[in-house]
């Protein structure tokens, strides 16, 4: 590489194992003091801020709790990123795909598409789950075809879709679904909920107020199928291989079209799912803020993970803390902040891990030339 | 309906696009893609309306606008172009640390007021009836930038030395490294000026055509757009002025159909249900999906392809494309 400076930069195939871990740790560690480089400049403590943000999100059981409950949406919809980008697909719109998966959801309910009265509470969960999974799939299906068929960037239409999946939710909260003129639908009957602690505070005491709930399950659930997937199974070869070199993918037979529609349909059947956990395990009605811009943080989950189902986990709980923390903290672009620049360290980072750097004593570097 | 104001209306909501289009169309001709002009444009809208609400001065605070924009840019060149990362990540990166940092700066900006581009009319122009009022008559200064811009850049890229080269270096970066054009510095010259670009029209939102600060709506997508636009216009400025104006009008149109009580003799439903509307919010973002579709189908037609470089980073010494 050309670079004015003593180094010498050498491509290497293997890095050491351990690299990609210390770079990600490293990367964070970086984004947090730029962030609070910044922070100083814009005249806040960023010490005040940075104790305010561990003593919010890790102070008691009950924060550890809220945490948890936002890092299952970004774990969810951080899998389903992790995959497509696996095939370099690059599904950005989770945001959208949440929403329908929330809206698909609440149609059971608002329909409604089931007794909720006599239907017992498992079997309304899960056609909500399946209805949420569906949607989102069938939302990401646009994309797909789009992109399998005529070669049309993925990255616009899933943006433009995501503004089209809002304004579609609008439509029916603010119209048909609205409770009594608010934005909002009215509370599910407590049999479409997700079951969560607190529901079993009578027998552990220890469980009460606490908002976790099922929702945690499917996340990690879907980790250890998405892990199954892309490293035990043929078709995780096979997106790996598109993903890396598709021409090689062409000549082994591989009918990458086919893929490209059901990755990104797998992909949304994931952020559907987030949307569906949010609309019965969380706020438990649908309305026009159910979304912290999970669908993009989920994005950044997934590359700081290594698009690692098992990583994935981690990372979603460290930005599920992340947004726990910025819930009260002024300016609400500081998490937006920290998590662009964590990305940006992150990508700087993986120059690291294509080569080995070496210094090189300038008249080497002559003598080389 | 108004349809003078609506094509007015359109002509200077199409400069922003036009103007953001076209600083990514210099950007990926020279094989860099840069998809962050969503955080540019809103990190420009924020400097812009900041420093002429400060300073009193608009024009200090375009500068502004354009410095911030394109200093933002600088970081995608440095991690795509040294770096080697992949265009796309970086690229939404830049849009989250741009929106990051727009909301943080420009807090508290919300609700004030900043002087604006000064409105002038073209002297003879102006007379021409419709066309005059539509194009030539009390506009921000910023339109007639753009209408001065799209042949410039086309000249530029087209027929001088330096357009050649820039062509290029994203068309066969090893061809032109061997002809003793600098593929680094090329490229960082043109993400820059891209980022310049995506900067002013921030500003040409926040301080010329909608003015004030509304967090991160004031630029809505707007930069997703613009980059749809570019592939639209098949990397074209005289298509991306089209596109871009075109959709001004549309967009102008849509909203303006929930306003008459009869639409072509019939009732207006989006009159009578307001919630309709919401229907007409999505226009903007359907068409950018039908213009992408209409686009990509006439490029295989015409045989049009993007820059051959675009988004693969160039190495000294390897096996280029």
């Amino acid at each position: 590489m050309n670079i004015p400076y003593p180094v010498l930069l050498k491509r290497t195939e293997d890095p050491a194992k351990w690299l990609p871990i210390v770079t990600s740790v490293a990367a964070v560690v970086a984004a947090f003091v730029v962030s609070g480089i910044i922070l100083w400049v814009t005249g806040a403590n960023p010490f005040t801020v940075y104790s305010y943000f561990y003593r919010a999100s890790f102070g008691s059981w009950g924060a550890f709790s809220d945490v948890i409950v936002k890092a299952t949406p970004l774990l969810l919809i951080g899998l389903g990123c992790s995959l497509a980008f696996r095939m370099r697909l690059w599904n950005i719109g989770a945001e959208g795909q949440f929403f329908i998966g929330a809206f698909m959801a609440s149609a059971v309910v608002m329909v409604p598409l089931v007794n909720l009265d006599t239907t017992p509470r498992w079997a309304i969960v899960s056609l909500m789950g399946l209805l949420g999974m569906l949607g989102g799939a069938l939302y990401a299906f646009i994309p797909g075809i789009l992109k399998a068929k005529l070669n049309i960037n993925e990255i616009i239409i899933t943006l433009m879709l995501n503004y089209i999946a809002v304004l579609w939710n609008n439509y029916w909260i603010f119209g048909k679904w609205s409770e009594a003129g608010f934005q909002m639908t009215k509370t599910f009957p407590k049999s479409a909920w997700l079951p969560r602690l607190a529901d079993y505070a009578k027998d552990v005491p220890a469980f009460s107020g606490l908002t976790l709930h099922a929702g945690i399950l499917f996340g990690l659930i879907a980790s250890i199928i998405v892990y199954i997937i892309v490293y035990r199974s043929k078709w995780g070869y096979k997106i790996t291989l598109i993903g890396d070199n598709p021409r090689a993918a062409r000549y082994a037979g591989i009918n990458i079209a086919t893929n490209t529609i059901l990755v990104f349909m797998v992909s949304g059947a994931l952020a559907g799912l987030a949307g569906m956990t949010e609309v019965s395990g969380v706020v438990h009605r649908l309305q026009e803020r159910i979304s912290n811009s999970y669908g993009f943080s989920g994005v950044i989950v997934a590359w700081l993970a290594k698009l690692n189902p098992f990583a994935v986990i981690v990372v979603s709980i460290l930005f599920g803390a992340l947004l726990v923390a910025s819930r009260e903290i002024q300016p609400s672009g500081i998490s937006f902040l920290i998590q662009g620049i964590t990305l940006f360290l992150v990508i700087s980072s993986d120059v690291l891990l294509k080569y080995e750097i070496k210094w090189v004593r300038p008249t080497q570097q002559e003598t080389a030339q | 309906m108004n349809w003078i104001e609506i094509f007015r209306s359109g002509i200077s909501t199409g400069t922003v696009l036009l103007i953001a289009a076209i600083g990514e169309i210099l950007t990926e001709r020279s094989g860099i893609q840069n998809l962050g002009v969503e955080g540019m444009m809103l990190v420009g809208a924020m400097a812009g309306f900041k420093i002429a609400l400060n300073t009193g001065n608009v024009w200090l605070g375009l500068l502004a606008a354009i410095a911030a924009g394109g200093l933002l840019s600088l970081a995608h060149a440095l991690v795509t172009i040294h770096f080697q990362a992949d265009q796309t990540v970086s690229g939404l990166s830049l849009t989250f640390l741009g929106t990051g940092l727009a909301l943080v700066l420009g807090d508290g900006l919300t609700g004030m007021t900043s002087p604006v581009v000064p409105k002038a009319s073209i002297p003879l122009l102006s007379q021409i009836p419709y066309l005059g009022e539509v194009a030539f008559a009390d506009h921000n200064l910023l339109v007639y930038f753009g209408y001065l811009l799209v042949p410039l850049t086309w000249y530029y890229i087209n027929k001088t030395r330096q357009g050649l080269h820039l062509r290029a270096v994203g068309e066969n970066p090893a061809a032109a490294d061997t002809l003793g054009v600098n593929i680094y510095r090329t490229r960082y010259l043109y993400t820059f000026i891209g980022g310049c670009f995506a900067g002013l029209a921030g500003a040409a939102i926040s301080v010329a055509s909608a003015p004030g600060w509304y967090s991160n709506l004031t630029v809505n997508g707007q930069g997703w757009i613009a980059v749809a636009l570019v592939i639209f216009a098949h990397w074209n400025p005289w298509r991306a002025a089209m596109g871009g104006y075109l959709f001004g009008v549309l967009r102008r149109f849509s909203l303006d159909l929930q306003g008459p009580r009869l639409l072509f003799g019939l009732a207006n439903p989006f009159f009578f249900n307001t919630n309709l509307v919401f229907f007409l919010q999505m226009a903007p973002y359907l068409l950018t999906i039908i213009a992408l579709i209409w686009g990509s189908s006439a490029a295989r037609r015409k045989r049009i392809g993007s820059p051959a470089a675009l988004g693969t980073p160039y190495q000294r010494g390897e096996r280029g494309l």
